[in-house]
C-alpha cells in the first residue's frame, strides 16, 4: 500500500523539474516584438507579443481584444477564426481597426488549415480551436508560424504554447443591486511563460477602464492585492 | 467639307421612359403610368397627360387629377439597358450615331441622305427600322445642327418633319427661351421682355456674352441657329459576355466548373486584349427546370480566371459542397461583365502591390476552400439589438452604407460586450423563492433577482443587476414589432452578462467576458 502513495509524487516531482529544464533552454534566437498594448508590459513574458509564438488566451474576450488592439492599432492585419461570437463592436471600441479584420466565424473541421492560409499572409491571427490538435500538427504549424513571423493567439488548449495567460478573478465595477450600470473591470490575468514554472506571475489589469481603455492597476492605489502575487513578483525579480 | 456641315437628323421616341418601365413591368402603356423621381413626376405616358398630368407635378397633385394612375420609380439605367438594342439596329441601318439621351438619337445627315437618296428616303429607312423594334410613333427631325433637329422631331405634326437648308433659324425663333437656357436665367430673361429664341438670338452677341458670360453666348448661338456642335458617333462597346450551352445539361457542380474553365479564361483573355480588367461580374444561370439564378458579383481588386470559375461555383453550391448534386441540371450559363476597368488603373507597382494584394490572395484561397460567405469584414451598423449592429460582409463584396453613427435611442452605453452570441442563450432568471423573475405590463419586475442559470446548468447567486431596460421598436407594425426588456447582471464568478426578456422567455443576448 505504501508504494504507490510514495510513487505517487515522483512523477509531479519529474514533471516540474522537466518544465524548469525546458524553461531555461532557450529554443532560439529572440524574435522581432510585435507592437503591443502598453497595459500588457506586464502580462506578457517579456514584456511585449513576439513575432511567430503561439500564446493561450483563456477565459476573457476582452483580453484577446486587447491584444490584438496593438498590432492592429500599428497599421498590421488581425484574423479571428472560430469565433462567431467575436464582438465586433467592442473590437471597434477597443481600438481594432474593422477594416483590417478579418473574420472566419465557422472554419469547421478544416480550421488547421484555414488558420495556416490566414497566417500567411495575416500578422496576427485569433483562433478557437475547433477540437483537440496533435503534437505533430502544432509543431508543424508552429515552424510555419516562425518562418512567416506571424503571431498566433489561441482562445483554448495549444500544446507548446510559448505564453499562457488566463484571467483568474474578475471584478465589475458600476453595477450594484438593482441600479448602475456596468462601468468598468478589474482582473486578474495570470501569466505562464515556456516551462510553465519559471515565470509566473499575476497582474492586475483595468480590462476595460471607465473610458474604454486598458490600463495596469497601480499596485499602490490597490493595496488589497492578494499577499502571493507580491510574493510572485519578489521571486521573479530576483530571478529574472 | 460640303455645303452645309451641320445638316442632321434626330430620331426621337416620345415617352421613351414609360415605353423602357412598361417593358420591364410589362404594363400597357396605353393606361396612365407615371415615374417618379425625388416625389415629382418625371414622364407620364400619353393617357395620364390627357388626364393633366404633366411633368415636375407634385405626385399627390397627379394622383389628385389621375386617380387611376400606376406610379413607378424611374430608373435611369432600365431606360439605357431597354435603349440599347434599339441603337444597335439603328447602327445596322445608318451608321455613326451619337445618343443624345435614352429615346433620343443623332446622326449626320450627309451620308444616310445620299445612300437612300434623299432625306425623306432616309427618314423613313430609319423610321421602318424603328417600328420593327416595336417602338411606336417615333418621329425625325432633320435640320442644320443636333439642336434645331431635335426641336424638330418634337415638333413634327407628321412622322417626318424636314426644315430647309439655312431655316433652321427661322424654324426655331417661336419656340420659348427657356431651352437653350438654366431654368434661373430663363426667368430673368422672361422679365427682361425676352420670351422666344428669336427675341433672344436678335440681341447682339457681345451684350450676350458680357452679361451671362460663356454659357450665355453658348445659348445665344444654339438660338440663332450658328450651333458648333456636331454628331460625334458613339464607338459601339465591344461585346465581352460569354455564354455557354450544355447539352447534355450537367448536374454537377465540379463538372460545371471544369466545363467552364475554358470560357472563363476566354472572357478574361478578350478583355486583357484591349486593356480592359472586370471588376465586377453577373454570372446568369438557367436549369433544366426553367428555372433562373442570377447573382452579381464584385471583386476587389480584378477577375481572373480561376475567380470567374469560383463564383460560378459558389452560385451553384451555395452552402452545399463541392461534388453535391445539384437539384435540377444546368442547361445554359451566361456571364456579363457589369464594371470593366482600365488595366492602367490596376497597374502592379515596380515593387509589387504591397502587403494588402498578399492578404487579398490569402484571403480568397480561404474563400475557395470554405465558400464566399466565410470570410467577412465587419462594419458597425445601426439598430437596437447588438446583432443588428454587426454588419458582416463577404470578403471582396460591398459593404453597406454606415449607418451606426445615429443616436440609436434606446441602444447599449458605450460599453459594448466582448461575445455577441449569434443564437440567444435560453437562461433563467430566478428571484428569492426559485420562481422565474416575471415583468409586467409597466416594465416593473415582480421581485429582484437572486440566482441565475446557463441552459440547463446549475443557479449560480447573482451579485449585481440592473434592469429592466425597456427596448420598444417598430410598435406600428405588427410583424416586426420588438418589445423586449434588457438586464445587465454579474454572476458569481465575476462575468458579467447582457440578458434580454421577451415575450418566450428569458435570454443571453451577450456577455461581457
Amino acid at each position: 500500500m505504501t508504494a504507490p502513495l510514495a510513487s505517487a509524487p515522483r512523477p509531479a516531482r519529474v514533471d516540474e523539474l522537466q518544465a524548469r529544464i525546458r524553461g531555461m533552454q532557450a529554443t532560439r534566437l529572440d524574435s522581432k516584438a510585435v507592437p503591443t498594448h502598453p497595459a500588457l508590459e506586464s502580462v506578457l513574458p517579456g514584456g511585449t507579443l513576439r513575432e511567430g509564438t503561439v500564446v493561450q488566451v483563456e477565459g476573457s474576450t476582452t483580453l484577446l481584444m486587447a491584444l490584438l488592439a496593438g498590432p492592429s492599432a500599428s497599421g498590421r492585419w488581425v484574423a479571428v477564426a472560430g469565433m462567431p461570437e467575436f464582438g465586433v463592436e467592442a473590437a471597434a471600441r477597443f481600438g481594432i481597426a474593422l477594416e483590417r479584420l478579418v473574420l472566419v466565424p465557422d472554419p469547421g473541421r478544416q480550421w488547421l488549415t484555414v488558420v495556416a492560409a490566414l497566417a500567411d499572409v495575416i500578422p496576427v491571427v485569433a483562433v478557437r480551436p475547433a477540437g483537440r490538435i496533435a503534437p505533430a500538427e502544432s509543431s508543424r504549424l508552429q515552424a510555419r508560424l516562425r518562418q512567416r513571423g506571424t503571431t498566433l493567439l489561441v482562445a483554448g488548449e495549444w500544446p507548446g504554447s510559448d505564453a499562457r495567460l488566463g484571467v483568474e478573478a474578475s471584478e465589475w465595477q458600476g453595477l450594484e443591486r438593482g441600479h448602475g450600470r456596468l462601468a468598468e473591470r478589474e482582473v486578474v490575468v495570470s501569466t505562464a511563460g515556456r516551462g510553465e514554472f519559471v515565470r509566473r506571475a499575476r497582474s492586475r489589469l483595468r480590462l476595460p477602464g471607465r473610458s474604454l481603455e486598458f490600463a495596469p492597476v497601480d499596485e499602490v492605489a490597490a493595496p488589497d492585492v492578494t499577499e502571493p502575487v507580491r510574493l510572485d513578483d519578489l521571486e521573479r525579480r530576483a530571478t529574472g | 467639307m460640303s455645303a452645309d456641315p451641320g445638316r442632321t437628323i434626330v430620331l426621337w421616341c416620345p415617352d421613351w421612359p414609360i415605353l423602357a418601365a412598361c417593358r420591364e413591368q410589362s404594363l400597357d402603356p396605353a393606361a396612365p403610368i407615371a415615374l417618379t423621381e425625388g416625389g415629382l413626376v418625371f414622364a407620364c405616358s400619353p393617357a395620364a397627360r390627357r388626364d393633366g398630368v404633366a411633368r415636375g407635378l407634385k405626385l399627390r397633385e397627379a394622383q389628385y387629377r389621375s386617380p387611376g394612375l400606376t406610379v413607378l420609380d424611374y430608373d435611369a439605367a432600365l431606360d439605357m439597358r431597354v435603349f440599347e438594342p434599339v441603337v444597335r439596329r439603328v447602327e445596322a441601318t445608318v451608321p455613326g450615331v451619337q445618343l443624345i439621351r435614352p429615346g433620343t438619337l443623332a446622326m449626320r445627315a450627309r451620308g444616310p441622305a445620299r445612300y437612300y437618296g434623299g432625306e425623306e428616303a432616309a427618314a423613313a429607312a430609319l423610321l421602318a427600322t424603328v417600328a420593327e423594334l416595336g417602338v411606336p410613333g417615333a418621329r425625325v427631325g432633320i435640320a442644320d445642327g443636333p439642336f434645331a433637329a431635335e426641336q424638330a422631331a418634337r415638333a413634327a405634326r407628321e412622322s417626318v418633319e424636314i426644315v430647309p437648308p439655312e431655316a433652321s433659324a427661322a424654324f426655331i425663333a417661336p419656340l420659348p427661351v427657356a431651352l437653350v437656357v438654366d431654368p434661373r436665367t430663363a426667368i430673368l430673361l422672361n422679365r427682361l421682355g425676352v420670351r422666344t429664341l428669336g427675341e433672344f438670338a436678335a440681341l447682339p452677341a457681345d451684350d450676350v456674352r458680357r452679361r451671362f458670360g460663356a454659357s450665355g453666348a453658348f445659348a445665344h448661338d444654339r438660338a440663332a441657329g450658328r450651333e458648333q456642335a456636331r454628331v460625334v458617333a458613339r464607338t459601339p462597346p465591344p461585346e465581352f459576355e460569354v455564354e455557354q450551352h450544355f447539352e447534355p445539361p450537367l448536374d454537377r457542380v465540379d463538372q460545371l466548373a471544369f466545363a467552364f474553365r475554358v470560357g472563363a479564361e476566354e472572357f478574361i483573355e478578350r478583355m486583357r486584349a484591349v486593356r480592359l480588367v472586370c471588376t465586377g461580374l453577373r454570372i446568369e444561370l438557367d436549369d433544366e427546370g426553367g428555372g433562373h439564378s442570377s447573382r452579381s458579383w464584385l471583386h476587389p481588386r480584378w477577375f481572373t480566371p480561376g475567380d470567374v470559375v469560383d463564383r460560378v461555383r459558389w452560385q451553384l453550391q451555395g452552402a452545399g459542397t463541392v461534388d453535391s448534386g445539384l437539384a435540377s441540371p444546368i442547361v445554359r450559363l451566361r456571364v456579363v461583365p457589369e464594371r470593366i476597368d482600365s488595366t492602367g488603373n490596376h497597374e502592379e507597382g515596380l515593387w509589387g502591390g504591397g502587403p494588402d494584394e498578399r492578404v487579398h490572395h490569402g484571403l480568397t484561397r480561404v474563400q475557395s476552400m470554405l465558400g464566399h460567405e466565410a470570410v467577412v469584414t465587419a462594419t458597425i451598423g445601426g439598430g437596437r439589438m447588438l446583432a443588428d449592429r454587426q454588419v458582416l460582409v463577404p470578403w471582396g463584396d460591398r459593404p453597406p452604407e454606415r449607418t451606426g453613427d445615429a443616436p440609436w435611442p434606446g441602444s447599449l452605453p458605450a460599453l459594448a460586450p466582448a461575445s455577441v452570441f449569434r443564437e440567444r442563450l435560453p437562461i433563467a432568471l430566478l428571484d428569492g423563492r426559485g420562481e422565474i423573475v416575471a415583468i409586467d405590463a409597466r416594465g416593473a419586475i415582480s421581485a429582484a433577482p437572486e440566482r441565475f442559470a446557463v441552459g440547463g446548468g446549475e443557479a449560480a447567486p447573482v451579485r449585481a443587476w440592473a434592469g429592466p431596460w425597456p427596448v420598444v421598436e417598430r410598435w406600428w407594425d405588427a410583424e416586426h414589432a420588438k418589445r423586449v426588456h434588457r438586464f445587465q447582471v454579474v454572476d458569481d464568478d465575476g462575468c458579467a452578462w447582457l440578458l434580454v426578456r421577451d415575450r418566450e422567455g428569458w435570454w443571453a443576448e451577450a456577455r461581457y467576458d
